[in-house]
């Protein structure tokens, strides 16, 4: 039995070797994704434009502008002496808000009533507009506080962030690579290999060799999973030592769920490839999976922010349980029992992908 | 044309991937779940649980203590929770004390960690600065500040809501395209080269550039049917404003589909496979669209050398015109240089094109 196994995955690994553009893909296509994505992707906004409208020569509002224009997240700032022309730079993205002061501000706060300053944003930008708002926000929080001082103490809500208490974004983003890039490879390799074999022929010189049912299933799925599971481990391997990421969870147990969602995946590929008789089909399979799996895994938001039914769809999803674990893994010291909540509906989804793609494989070759 | 899956993608495609953008992925705060551990029964602790629970953006769980909510931080069952400490009340009611509530956020997740840790922040002021007007403050209260001496207003333009769907919707469309014209057209010219018969085609009396372009016409049209049909989804279906006009749209995607043709194109003729140039595809059109166009990250926000590779990425000038399109109108000052970053990329990916076809069919 181990014996024409032996061969049938020797001879999907020889087909995989023989090209040396599958390892490019393999090993430099993971490595070049992790370096220019880990850095261009993040939530923090920095080297912004502003625009400053300030029709008012007091004092507050000099320490206004002269604390935004020191702020680390602005490159540079404009000062117009007045809205004209403002409409143009916003349009043409020149900067990304403008900040206008009115010429009533200083003398409003010195008179014990409020300063009020109007902050216009390109909501084109929602997300940077969002975010930048937050930063002002503190910053004017701040001079508030300098402002009263002296009055009495104020009720304060103090945030902590655990976990990542400086919110570095590539602390998230690394990890969230590792699912990444260890699902595109299997997904790739999978949903192409009984379509490819289909289109060129060689899938009916399968079913009459003597090689078992079971063993062209194993040698289809094996290969694709080494791949992800090499492509997954390296991301890992550089993220603790090149990024420099903590490690606080339970390193065999990541691989092990690691092996679990890799073959999960290489189920759905299979399945979806055992449909397909040509690769452009098989391929456009993937793409729809894959943009389905991704957007849902919570890499771009929060599962929470979704509709009531799509959370509950997306238990199906076993990228989103994989996340979960990289991410408590890498940063949260998930403990076992939290690592197995996770792990085993990603076993069920496991068993009923690879079991479908089984059945539907032999039921072809019959 | 004739397999059926060109069409498939052309049309159930492109309603299905806007349809995920549309509603799984959103990047405004509401619902977050949040537990509030309030520690003592006092009225001003009992108030601003009331206030935390009226709140749209959070979905709060109350409790008695910490230790209930920390494990289902860790789960990621939660995304934080605020804590009324046991001597809130009496803190509050002594002017010579500060008064102090706690926010702890899970800090994997960075993004929503930060906005919610500043709604959660914002609820607080709010509630504070109400306790303050209504005078029902007690002791202390009546000595807090009505008012900060300085207030913020913020206007949003184009998008007065802040709704990130309207700008999310737009990336959705660039994706489609990039898909359709890059990865579709590379794949399919692949097989030609892989069985031989792009190297047949071309020993026809037919000049070069006809067959290519007789290969390429029909990935144009299919590139616009999907994107107009993807336009009138995006008005109709999820209210997303269109401002511009429809020439102007078919100007730019048109100027898109010329660089995304060719770089289909270009990767066909390196690779040699259809798995090759599938991987390719994904690799250099569709990661870059999603990732450096702009559309989920700010651009301005990369390291320099990032910014620079996004200067190649010809999604990024269509997601800007898209935006502009949809949000603000025909922006033509916007709009000229985009559409002519997009018209000089098309030329080099062309040229290179080309270029290698010669050298490898000499």
């Amino acid at each position: 039995m181990l014996g024409p196994l032996r061969h049938t995955i020797i001879k999907e690994f020889i087909t995989l070797i023989r090209d040396p553009a599958t390892l490019r893909v393999l090993v430099a296509a993971p490595l070049m994704q992790l370096l220019i994505f880990s850095f261009a992707a993040s939530m923090e906004v920095r080297n912004i434009h502003i625009a400053i409208v300030n029709e008012d020569s007091g004092r507050w509002s000099q320490e206004l502008v002269r604390r935004l224009e020191s702020a680390s997240f602005v490159d540079s700032t404009v000062v117009l002496p007045s809205s004209y022309g403002l409409e143009k730079m916003i349009d043409q993205r020149q900067v990304l808000l403008a900040v206008h002061v009115p010429a009533d501000f200083s003398r409003s706060i010195d008179s014990g009533t409020s300063g009020k300053v109007q902050l216009i944003f390109d909501g084109r930008r929602a997300n940077s507009a969002q975010i930048t708002f937050s930063y002002i926000q503190g910053i004017v929080n701040e001079l508030n506080n300098d402002l009263r001082s002296g009055a009495i103490l104020q009720p304060t809500a103090s945030a902590r962030h655990w976990f990542n208490p400086n919110l570095i974004f590539m602390w998230f983003m690394v990890p969230s690579l590792v699912a990444t890039l260890a699902l595109m490879p299997v997904f790739l390799m999978s949903t192409l290999s009984v379509a490819r074999e289909r289109e060129m022929g060689t899938f009916d010189q399968l079913v009459v060799s003597p090689v078992s049912t079971l063993e062209i299933i194993l040698g289809k799925l094996l290969p694709a999973v080494f791949a992800g599971m090499s492509s997954g481990t390296l991301i890992i391997i550089l993220a603790i030592y090149a990024y420099g990421l903590p490690f606080n969870g339970s390193m065999s147990l990541l691989l092990l769920s690691m092996l679990v969602f890799v073959c999960s995946i290489a189920g759905i590929g299979l399945t979806i490839s055992s449909q397909c008789n040509t690769q452009q089909q098989a391929f456009l399979g993937m793409f729809g999976s894959v943009i389905l799996i991704m957007t849902t895994s919570g890499f771009f938001s929060p599962v929470d922010n979704m509709p009531e039914y799509l959370q509950l769809l997306v238990q199906a999803n076993p990228a989103k349980h994989f996340m979960d674990i990289v991410l408590g893994s890498f940063l949260k010291s998930m403990t076992t029992a939290e690592v197995l909540a996770n792990l085993w509906p990603m076993a069920v989804i496991g068993v009923v992908t690879v079991s479908s793609a089984s059945f539907l494989v032999r039921r072809s070759l019959h | 044309m004739r397999d059926p899956s060109a069409m498939l993608i052309a049309f159930v495609l492109p309603p299905a991937l806007l349809f995920f953008f549309g509603y799984a992925i959103s990047l405004d705060v509401k619902d977050v779940n949040l537990a509030l551990v309030v520690e003592n029964d006092g009225a001003y602790s009992r108030d601003l649980a009331a206030a935390y629970a009226a709140t749209a953006y959070f979905d709060i769980t109350p409790a008695r203590h910490r230790k209930e909510v920390v494990r289902e931080l860790v789960s990621g069952d939660l995304t934080g929770f605020v804590v009324i400490p046991q001597d809130f009340d009496a803190r509050m009611a002594d002017p010579h004390r500060a008064a102090n509530i706690q926010i702890i956020t899970d800090g994997s997740r960075p993004n929503i960690a930060s906005f919610s840790a500043g709604y959660a922040q914002g609820v607080f002021n709010t509630w504070l600065a109400g306790r303050a007007e209504s005078g029902l403050t007690g002791i202390a209260g009546n000595q807090l500040e009505p008012q900060a001496p300085i207030q913020l207003e913020q206007r949003f333009w184009f998008n007065p809501e802040l709704d990130s769907r309207s700008v999310l919707v737009p990336g959705a469309i660039a994706l489609v395209t990039t898909i359709i014209a890059t990865l579709l057209t590379a794949m399919v010219i692949a097989r030609e080269w892989e069985r031989g018969t792009m190297e047949a085609l071309l020993s026809t009396p037919a000049s070069r550039a006809e067959i290519i372009l007789s290969k390429l016409i029909p990935y144009f049209v299919l590139g616009l049917v999907a994107v107009f049909g993807c336009t009138l989804l995006a008005v109709e279906f999820f209210g997303i404003p269109f401002k511009g006009s429809l020439g102007a749209l078919l100007l730019v995607s048109s100027a898109f589909l010329l660089p995304a043709l060719g770089l289909g194109l270009l990767i066909s003729v390196v690779s040699q496979s259809q798995f090759e140039a599938a991987s390719i595809g994904l690799l250099l059109g569709f990661m870059p669209t999603l990732l450096l166009s702009g559309f989920m990250y700010e651009i301005q926000s990369m390291p320099l050398v990032v910014q620079l590779i996004t200067e190649i990425v010809p999604a990024r000038y269509y997601v800007a015109s898209l935006q502009s399109i949809f949000l603000a109108g025909d922006v033509w000052s916007d709009l000229i240089p985009n559409i002519l970053s997009m018209l000089a990329l098309g030329i080099v990916l062309f040229g290179l094109t080309f270029f290698k076809m010669r050298e490898g069919l000499d």
